[in-house]
This record gives C-alpha cells, sequence and structure tokens, in this order.
C-alpha cells in the first residue's frame, strides 16, 4: 500500500476505534494513539521526502499511485506529493494531535465530536495528497461538511446561524469548484482529471481558461478569506469549539490557498498571468482591511478571525505574484499562519473556558494569574506580528521580497501597501496584550482562576516548537518548498 | 588572527535567555542574575579580546584595517543572489561597537543586582538582558543589511519587553506600546528601503559591486533615505522621537543600557555603516540627516531645560546628543576625514563617549531614584552629603556632556563642532550654541540634585543613603573610563577611509566651545544653585507661555495623539470594521434573506391541492403560447 494512503487510512481507523469505544479513557486513548502516528507519519514522510530529492530524484511529484475508480470521467484515487503537500501534512499532523490535546476537557458528547473530528481531519489529508481533481473536491467536501456539525452542535454563542452561514458560503465556493473542475476536464479535452497530466496537455484555450480561472480562483478563495468573500470567517471561528477553530484556521483556510495555487493557478496559467492583477488588488485590500477591521474589534476571536483574514490575504496575494520566491513565501506563510493562529484560538479557547469572556474589556492582568498561558500569548502575538525568530518573520519577509521582485510600479505600489500590515499587526496585537494580559486583575472572580493543565501545555508547547523550528531554522523548509514551486511556476510562465 | 569564536559573542548570550527565560521562577533569582552576569562578562572579555587581536593584528598593505567575516551562513534564500545571511563582520566601528556593548552592558548586569534586588520577575529582568545584549551584538556585527533588519527588530522588542517590565504599571505597558508601535512605524521605511536596495543593486550585502551600484545609482537616495527613517525610528530622531522620553518607565538600569547607550544609537550606527554609500550616491540625503539632527538636538535641549522629572531631562539629552552625532555625519562631504569626512569620525568617537557618560549618567539616576524614592527633582535637593559616590561621579558626568576639557566629552564634541564649521557656518553656529544649552540644562539638573533647595521634609521621614557597592563600582568605573576616553587616539582606529587620522584640536573651536560651555554652567549656577531660585521661577513666570510649551514637549505627543485616536482609529478603523460588518457581511445576509423570502412566496405553487396545480399548469401553457407567438 501507498505510503500516502495511510493519511486517510488512520483517521477511517480512528472512527472505528471510537465508535468502539465505550468511555472518555478509550476516546483519548484513541486520539491520541491516531493523531501521534499521523504526526509520526508525517515527519517520517518529510525526511523520505528530504532524503529523495537530496538522492537527486526529479519528478515533480513523488509516491505517487492511481486506481481507477469511475470509468466514464476517467476519476482515479490518484495520489502523489512534492514538497508543498508535504509541509502542509505535517501542519495538519501537527494541529489534529494538539487539537486533540486542547479538547481534552470535552464533556459533551465527546465519541461524537472526536467521529466528526476524524472525518473532517480525513478530508483534510485527503485534499493534500491528491492527484486528481475529482478526488480532491471530493475531500474538500468531506472537509466542509463536518464543520456545520462541530460548530451547529458543539460551538457557542449565535452557534447555528454562524454555522449556517459558513456552511452555505463555503458551499458556494464548492458549487463554483465542481463547475470549473468540470470545465476544467472538458476544456482539456475530457480524458483525464489528473492535476499533472492536465497540466502536461497544456491544452485548454485561453477564451475558456478566462472563464474557469476566476471561478475557481473565487472558489477557493471564500475558504482562503478573500475578500469580500471573507465574512463567514469571524462568526465561524467565534462561535467554534477550540479544536475546531484551531483546524478551521490553522488547516482548513490553507486548503484555499493550496487549491488556488495547484487547480487554478497551475492548471489555468494564462489566465492566471492575465487576470491576477484584479486578485491583487482584492488579496491586498485583504491584507490591510484585514488587519484595520482587527484594530478595533472587541472580542478576542473577532481579532484573530480578522487577523486571519490579512495574513491570508497575504498568502493568495504572494501566489498572484507568480514568481518563485513569493510563491515560497506563500506556502510559508501558510505553514506559520497556520502554526500561530491555532496557537491563539487554543489560548483564548483556554482563557474563555477559565474566564466564560472573550470581551477584552472583561479582561485584564492575566499575567499575574495564568502565567503560563499568558506567556504563550505573548510568544503567539509576537510570532504574529513578525518577530525575527519565530516563524512569521520568514514567510513574511520572503513575501516581501518575492513580491518586490516583480517589475512594474504596479507590484511595487500594492507590496508597499502590503507591508504596512506589519504596522498595523502591531498595533493590535500589543492592544490586546496590553490590555488583557498586562495591568492588574478588576474582576474579583479571575483570581481565583488557575493556569494551564498538562493537556493544555502539551498542546501549547507543542505548537510553539514548531513555530520556533520555522523561524530558527528556515532553510529546510524553505528549500523543499522552492524545488516544487518553481516547477509550478515556470509552468506557469511558459 | 581566527575570529571564528566571535559567534560566542552572539551565541553565549542567547543561550542564557533560553535558560533563564525556559527555568523562569524555578531558578533562584541570584542564580539567574549570576548565570546573566558570568555571560555577559565572558561576552564582554571576548569582545576586549577581539578588539586587542583585531586592532593588534594592524593595518594591511593599503593601510587600512581589513573587513573580516570570520563566519558566515546562508539563513534564508529569497532567489540566487539575495538572501539573509547570518554572520559576524568584524571592521573598526563593528569592533568599537562590540567594546561599548558588551561595557556597558557587564555595568548594567553588576549594578541591576543592586537596584533590581528583591523585585518580582528578577529572573525574566535578567533573560530580556540577555535577549537584549544578544540582538544588539549581533545588530552591530551584521554582515549584510537584512541581517542588521533582523536584529534591529530584536531589539525593538527586547526593548518593548524590558520597557513593559512592570506590566502592572498602566504608563509602563502604555510606553512600552508606544516605543513599539512608533519604531514599527519606522521600521516600514527601514524595509521598504532595503526591497528597494535589494532589488536595484540585487544584494544585501553593504558594499554592492560597481557595475550593481552603477544601474542603482538613481535609486539609491531613495532606497537611503527610507533607511534611515528607520534610524530616525530607532535613533528618536524629531519627529519619531515621542517613545524615548516614555521609555523612561522601564527599570533605570534598563534605560541606561538600550535608551542611553546602546539601541537609540542604532540609527547612528546605521548611517555609519552605510556611510560609503551615503557620501557616494546620496550626499543630498546625508546632508538632509544633518538638518534633521541639527533640529531634533536643538529641540530635544530646549525641553531639557524645562523638565522636572530626572529620567526625562536625561532621556531629552540623549535625543540630542544623539542629534549631535547624526549631525556630524551628515556634514561629511567625502570620505576623506581631511577633506570634508571628519564627521564619520567625531560622530563615531561622540558615539563611544557619550555610551559610557550617558550610563553613567542614568545609573547615577539609579541611585538617585534608589536613595529617595522618586523621579522628581523636588524630591531630592542638596543629596550631595547623602550620596558622596554617586555626587562625584554624577558631577564627572555632567562635566563631560557639558564638553569641559579634559574629559572625554570634550574631544568628541569638538571634533563634531569642528566638522559643522567646515560644512556650514550655520550648522557650526548651531551646534555650539546647543552644546551651550547642553552645559546649562545639565548642570541645572546637577544643582537640583544635589545643591539648591532640599526637601528636608521628606529626607527627615527617609534618610537617602548611599547605594550598595554593586552600585557604586559600575559607577567608578564608568567615571573613570569618562575622566580617560578623550585621550584615545580614537582616528587612529576609526576613520572615514580607514587611514590612521591623528586628532588635532582646532583652538579656535575649542575655546569657543569652552567659553560657551563654561556660560551655560555659570549661568545655571547662579539659577539653581542657591537655596532660593528666584531668577529662575521669575524666567518661567515671566516666560509662562513658552515654559509650558516646552514642559509639554510642544504638544507633539498630543498631535500624535490625536492622529492615532481621531484619525486612524476613529475615520479608518471603524468605519473599516462597519463596513465589514454592515455592508459586505450585510450583503451576505441579505442574499440568505431574500432566498428565504423567495422560498416562502413561492411555496404556494406546491399546495398540494389539484386545482391549484391546474391553475398553476393553465397559466403556464398561456403564458409559453404567448411567449411563442411573440417571437
Amino acid at each position: 500500500m501507498n505510503i500516502l494512503s495511510l493519511f486517510p487510512a488512520i483517521p477511517l481507523l480512528m472512527m472505528l476505534g471510537l465508535w468502539l469505544s465505550r468511555n472518555t479513557k478509550q476516546i483519548h486513548a484513541v486520539m491520541v494513539t491516531g493523531s501521534a502516528l499521523l504526526l509520526a507519519l508525517s515527519l517520517f514522510l518529510v525526511f523520505e521526502y528530504a532524503g529523495l530529492r537530496k538522492a537527486g530524484v526529479t519528478d515533480p511529484m513523488l509516491f505517487t499511485d492511481s486506481v481507477m475508480w469511475y470509468r466514464p470521467l476517467n476519476i482515479h484515487y490518484a495520489v502523489g506529493v512534492d514538497g508543498i503537500s508535504v509541509l502542509m501534512l505535517l501542519l495538519s499532523s501537527i494541529i489534529v494531535f494538539t487539537g486533540t490535546f486542547a479538547s481534552w476537557q470535552m464533556k459533551t458528547d465527546v465519541k461524537e465530536f472526536f467521529m466528526w473530528f476524524c472525518l473532517l481531519s480525513l478530508g483534510v489529508f485527503g485534499f493534500f495528497i491528491s492527484l486528481d481533481l475529482f478526488t480532491m473536491f471530493m475531500f474538500y467536501e468531506v472537509a466542509l461538511i463536518p464543520m456545520y456539525l462541530l460548530i451547529g452542535v458543539w460551538g457557542s454563542g449565535r452557534k447555528e446561524y454562524s454555522a449556517m452561514k459558513l456552511t452555505l458560503m463555503l458551499m458556494g465556493g464548492s458549487a463554483l469548484l465542481l463547475i470549473g473542475i468540470l470545465g476544467i476536464y472538458f476544456g482539456a479535452g475530457a480524458t483525464t482529471m489528473n492535476i499533472m497530466e492536465i497540466a502536461g496537455l497544456h491544452n485548454i484555450p485561453l477564451s475558456l481558461q478566462r472563464i474557469w480561472f476566476p471561478v475557481v480562483f473565487i472558489g477557493f478563495g471564500v475558504l482562503g478569506a478573500l475578500f469580500p468573500f471573507h465574512t463567514w470567517s469571524p462568526d465561524g471561528h467565534a462561535s467554534a469549539p477550540t479544536a475546531v477553530s484551531m483546524l478551521h484556521a490553522g488547516v482548513l483556510m490553507k486548503l484555499g490557498g493550496y487549491g488556488c495555487f495547484r487547480v487554478a493557478m497551475f492548471l489555468l496559467p494564462d489566465a492566471a498571468a492575465e487576470l491576477s492583477w484584479i486578485f491583487i488588488i482584492l488579496t491586498a485590500i485583504s491584507v490591510v482591511y484585514g488587519a484595520f477591521s482587527a484594530c478595533v474589534q472587541t472580542d478576542l476571536k473577532y481579532i484573530n478571525a480578522y487577523s486571519s483574514v490579512s495574513h491570508c490575504g497575504l498568502v493568495l496575494f504572494a501566489i498572484l505574484m507568480i514568481n518563485s520566491t513569493a510563491a515560497t513565501g506563500a506556502v510559508l506563510q501558510m505553514l506559520s499562519h497556520g502554526l500561530m493562529t491555532a496557537l491563539f484560538f487554543a489560548l483564548i479557547g483556554m482563557i474563555y473556558g477559565r474566564t466564560h469572556t472573550r470581551d477584552i474589556r472583561q479582561l485584564s492582568g492575566l499575567m499575574k494569574i495564568m502565567p503560563f498561558l499568558s506567556v504563550c500569548y505573548v510568544i503567539a502575538g509576537l510570532a504574529n506580528l513578525g518577530l525575527p525568530g519565530l516563524s512569521g518573520f520568514v514567510a513574511e519577509m520572503t513575501i516581501f521580497n518575492g513580491a518586490f521582485m516583480n517589475d512594474g510600479i504596479f507590484y511595487r505600489v500594492v507590496t508597499i501597501i502590503a507591508c504596512t500590515s506589519i504596522v498595523i499587526t502591531a498595533v493590535y496585537i500589543l492592544r490586546v496584550i496590553g490590555k488583557i494580559l498586562y495591568g492588574t486583575c478588576t474582576n474579583p472572580e479571575h483570581l481565583k482562576l488557575t493556569d494551564a493543565t498538562w493537556d493544555e501545555k502539551l498542546a501549547v508547547v507543542v505548537l510553539i516548537c514548531a513555530i520556533a523550528v520555522l523561524g530558527l531554522a528556515p532553510l529546510w523548509a524553505s528549500e523543499m518548498i522552492h524545488g516544487s514551486v518553481t516547477s509550478i511556476i515556470s509552468h506557469i510562465l511558459n | 588572527m581566527d575570529f571564528t569564536y566571535t559567534v560566542l559573542i552572539l551565541l553565549l548570550p542567547f543561550l542564557s535567555f533560553i535558560l533563564i527565560g525556559l527555568l523562569g521562577t524555578k531558578l533562584k533569582p541570584v542564580t539567574a542574575g549570576i548565570i546573566g552576569t558570568v555571560v555577559t562578562g565572558i561576552a564582554a572579555a571576548l569582545s576586549y579580546y577581539t578588539a586587542f587581536g583585531y586592532f593588534g593584528a594592524g593595518r594591511d598593505a593599503s593601510g587600512v584595517y581589513p573587513t573580516m567575516i570570520p563566519w558566515n551562513t546562508v539563513w534564508l534564500p529569497f532567489s540566487e543572489t539575495l538572501h539573509i545571511d547570518l554572520g559576524v563582520m568584524l571592521d573598526p566601528i563593528s569592533v568599537m561597537m562590540l567594546v561599548v556593548i558588551s561595557t556597558v552592558s557587564l555595568m548594567v548586569h553588576i549594578y541591576s543586582f543592586g537596584y533590581m534586588k528583591g523585585e518580582r520577575g528578577f529572573q525574566r529582568y535578567y533573560a530580556f538582558l540577555s535577549l537584549f545584549t544578544m540582538s544588539m551584538m549581533g545588530l552591530v556585527v551584521a554582515t549584510n543589511i537584512f541581517q542588521m533588519y533582523l536584529f534591529w527588530e530584536l531589539v525593538g522588542v527586547s526593548s518593548y519587553l524590558l520597557i513593559g517590565f512592570y506590566y502592572t504599571k498602566k504608563e509602563a505597558v502604555a510606553a512600552s506600546k508606544k516605543a513599539f508601535i512608533v519604531t514599527r512605524f519606522a521600521d516600514l521605511g527601514f524595509l521598504v528601503g532595503i526591497l528597494f536596495y535589494g532589488f536595484y543593486t540585487g544584494t544585501f550585502s553593504f558594499t554592492p559591486d560597481a557595475p550593481a551600484l552603477g544601474a542603482a545609482k538613481a535609486i539609491l537616495p531613495i532606497a537611503l533615505g527610507l533607511m534611515f527613517v528607520g534610524g530616525a525610528g530607532k535613533s528618536a530622531m524629531f519627529p519619531l522621537h515621542i517613545w524615548l522620553p516614555d521609555a523612561m518607565e522601564g527599570p533605570t538600569p534598563v534605560s541606561a543600557l538600550i535608551h542611553a547607550a546602546t539601541m537609540v544609537v542604532a540609527g547612528v550606527y546605521l548611517v555609519a555603516r552605510m556611510f560609503p554609500l551615503f557620501v557616494e550616491y546620496a550626499p543630498d540625503v546625508l546632508h538632509l540627516t544633518a538638518y534633521v539632527g541639527a533640529f531634533t538636538a536643538l529641540y530635544a535641549a530646549v525641553v531639557a531645560c524645562v523638565q522636572s522629572d530626572i529620567k526625562r531631562v536625561l532621556a531629552f539629552s540623549t535625543i540630542s546628543q544623539i542629534g549631535f552625532m547624526i549631525v556630524a555625519l551628515g556634514v561629511c562631504t567625502s570620505s576623506d576625514p581631511h577633506a570634508g569626512g571628519l564627521g564619520y569620525m567625531a560622530s563615531m568617537f561622540h558615539l563611544f563617549t557619550h555610551a559610557m557618560f550617558k550610563a553613567l549618567l542614568f545609573l547615577c539616576a539609579g541611585c538617585i531614584i534608589h536613595a529617595v524614592h522618586s523621579n522628581e527633582v523636588s524630591a531630592m535637593g542638596g543629596l550631595r552629603k547623602y550620596l558622596p559616590v554617586t555626587h562625584a561621579t554624577f558631577l564627572v558626568a555632567c562635566l563631560a556632556i557639558a564638553g569641559i576639557w579634559p574629559l572625554s566629552g570634550f574631544f568628541s564634541k569638538d571634533e563634531i563642532i569642528t566638522a559643522c564649521f567646515e560644512f556650514s557656518p550655520f550648522i557650526g553656529v548651531t551646534m555650539t550654541f546647543i552644546a551651550g544649552l547642553t552645559a546649562f540644562y545639565m548642570f541645572r539638573l546637577y544643582y537640583g540634585i544635589f545643591w539648591g533647595r532640599e526637601n528636608k521634609a521628606l529626607h527627615a521621614e527617609h534618610v537617602p543613603h548611599e547605594a550598595p557597592a554593586t552600585m557604586t563600582v559600575p559607577l567608578v568605573f564608568l567615571a573613570v573610563v569618562t575622566l580617560f576616553a578623550g585621550w584615545i587616539p580614537f582616528g587612529h582606529f576609526v576613520s572615514s577611509d580607514g587611514q590612521a587620522y591623528t586628532i588635532h584640536i582646532n583652538t579656535t573651536v575649542a575655546i569657543v566651545s569652552l567659553c560657551v560651555a563654561a556660560a551655560g554652567i555659570a549661568l545655571a549656577t547662579w539659577m539653581y544653585m542657591r537655596e532660593d531660585r528666584k531668577v529662575a521661577d521669575g524666567l518661567a513666570t515671566r516666560f509662562s507661555g513658552l515654559h509650558k510649551a516646552a514642559y509639554h514637549r510642544f504638544y507633539i505627543d498630543e498631535i500624535y495623539q490625536f492622529i492615532t485616536h481621531r484619525i486612524i482609529f476613529a475615520c479608518i478603523s471603524s468605519p473599516i470594521a462597519w463596513f465589514d460588518r454592515h455592508v459586505v457581511d450585510g450583503f451576505m445576509n441579505g442574499m440568505a434573506w431574500v432566498t428565504e423570502k423567495t422560498s416562502w412566496a413561492i411555496r404556494y405553487m406546491q399546495s398540494g391541492s389539484v386545482q391549484r396545480y391546474c391553475i398553476w399548469f393553465l397559466g403556464g401553457v398561456l403564458g409559453l403560447v404567448i411567449l411563442l407567438l411573440l417571437i
């Protein structure tokens, strides 16, 4: 069996294990074993992949496999990974692992919660390994649907409204996607659904590309929080339970960026080169707009959701620059944003679990009460505002340098506009830190609260370590991505 | 000579930061302090050893000290030619800075034992100090502009963390936020400048090759100008200076280390680092910096004359002195010290001497605050009998900053003023005047603290006492350095073209500036030494408008407050947030609403009664027929 097929297989087995388990202890055992296995597997894959590349293997996709499962439309279960997807798998498994620990204290319907959680991760893993358009789309849908239930049932606040809004908007996006995928399939002669083969054919007429590119890009862009299709994000995140927020902002939003790059840009290269400027404007707006919106929010999750809009906007912004440095930065940013936003949501969940409020006006002086969580919050904040030594700096600097390499005053101007986000980010991050962590605690109820438990500490520490590793030694990741990105970019440019 | 060990100068403080940071309160406070101090001590020893080795190795054939890169590695590649390297570069100014930083840092580490004793978060304090030391060292030994930017951000964050050290104090939190955001804003300029620089010269190195420079000729002034914006932010040049006085909310030793001696001169160092390019390709920008520096120096000196908080006076004096350094660089017209390039050496010299005496002043201020538990000069007065060591060392530092022969400040300031007169008499006269003001406000402070009207009620209640030895030893050490540093043949080590330059005192300038300084001191003595301060108070009431404006720092902070709160928050952020919730999201909700209403409206079509279906059916047929007929 192909090593990649283990990624969707393990969550499936975990669901089986969960279904059979009788108490919380067993559920936890299944989850920990499964997610640790996934983490180990993805680490193994990273090393294996790097080893193969070092040995001089130059195929664009490694560990490929293909099995036909619907002949009339040439649909295969086709899998394979390159440097981008390997790192996305690593990111996903880190977040599934830490998400498990972040939901350790979950009390209601634990079994069902984790089963949906596993299904969600199954979809995510399947998406990143797929090379077949339809299979990819299928996994994409598998990842979206559980979100509705996870928010609607286990969420907080206006959960039904948020769940409905999120699902409907994302479904709207996937409707566009389905049309776009069929358009690509028939446009390329209806012989194959395999991404690599369609790209190799390179036979979709420009007139069709012009139609399908915006359709597919927006389809994926909805999930990547592209302005003005991002409004599901604040409400959705605010209502979602901790682990779901983590997985959603950490991984699911990356599906958008990944899809835009792998499908929209790669398969419709001529239209991408021609129409990219429109989307560059939209994403530049996303970057600044999200950051400014975050400055005046009062709910911690809203702040983080808008900050995600800003940071994910930067991902799409970089992809659209169509040069390999910026695209490398985009993937680094996906990794970095995934890790730090998951960390943020985990911490916010932990603070909320104790204080029962996310309103920054009601929180203050937490540093004295829960020093561990507060220090971690500061670290997350510093990563978010791009402190060197943590992952954000690496990603942002690669993006800004890459974007600046494009000739033309237009690119220069939008890059400088995007750069301003580093200042605005500092404003909203420091505002929150100053308000909720520093100062003296004014609410006597909060004085009795306790610091993190061991499971919470584990989740947080794993994420911080990942952020620090990427931030201190970015070379390996950058090289791994750069190799794969270059072949895609050169395909787009030819 | 092999200098690979210089990596340790960066690595050791970093490890100490990680160690103290991770162990945190599990360490005993004293242990944390000892780890930090010992590590800094080793780093200082290594820095001195490097300096001896480097300058001892002598000049190369062309008569300059060779630039060495003992260690360099690619950290993050962007493209074939553009990559962030991390490394160590040794050249005269970086070696000089290593000595300055490690000396002051070591003194502050030792001093803090006494000053921070019993303070909650002692371990955290030493962890941050280590982080700062590492970052600052990394900044000065940077092998390329991006490494400099990287460590530049790190010193910014260490400064943020240390200003906000007393995080339960509202003012400290606000000050740390302000410092970070204002410098971040300036860093945006720096970053964009680097992007321009990197793109057009094709490298992040400080010395691009000639063809690349030729190609980038037109853009270099913009790139360098933008970089200077970053430098102006860190070095508190007007109008980006507003964060520095507030930064005094941090512990006083931190003010000495970061906000007086080392970090705030990063901007000066940046300009010095890029000096060959400035002088060659962007002389206009360079001269612009001179005017910025001169104005800042004047503004800060005037404000310093009326402040009542001891640390604020020192903060403004720092701003003013950094202005001197920037002016000195800005007035250079060539890289030959004998023909218009003297300012470079003067600026670096002043940076060196200023670091010592300003650190000394702040550490003295720490002792004084420690003794009277207040920052206000009104709580002091007549302290000379209680704090003899502090009094003596403070006086040395005051004389040095006032530029009195033979203390170190005299020599460096004299060179600066000479360089200014070479460039333009206007700047020369202005700077001489500011030097007089400096002498005046420093002695106003001196007399206010040690002589003048004693706050007897307060002192009876709590008798001021001299600080412990951990605090006074660094004072004495720095005072000794201040006394004799002027005799260092600085031009032999650092000069604009790298050749040995012998400092010769320009007698006219020296006499004039000495007289001006003496006049300033005399005026201050006349006004503030006596118990009653009739003259001073009289002047303050006579020119109450001016006094009030200067006391409020000419309302620059209020302007900023207005811009951030009234314009950015109220006119940009809030409308955007509103727009997002009501227009963008409103549209999405509106679509959902329309869908829902439509389905409600047409649901009667599926009522289940056959008669109704018949009507709809007939209506549909009729409609189709009409449609077909029309076509």
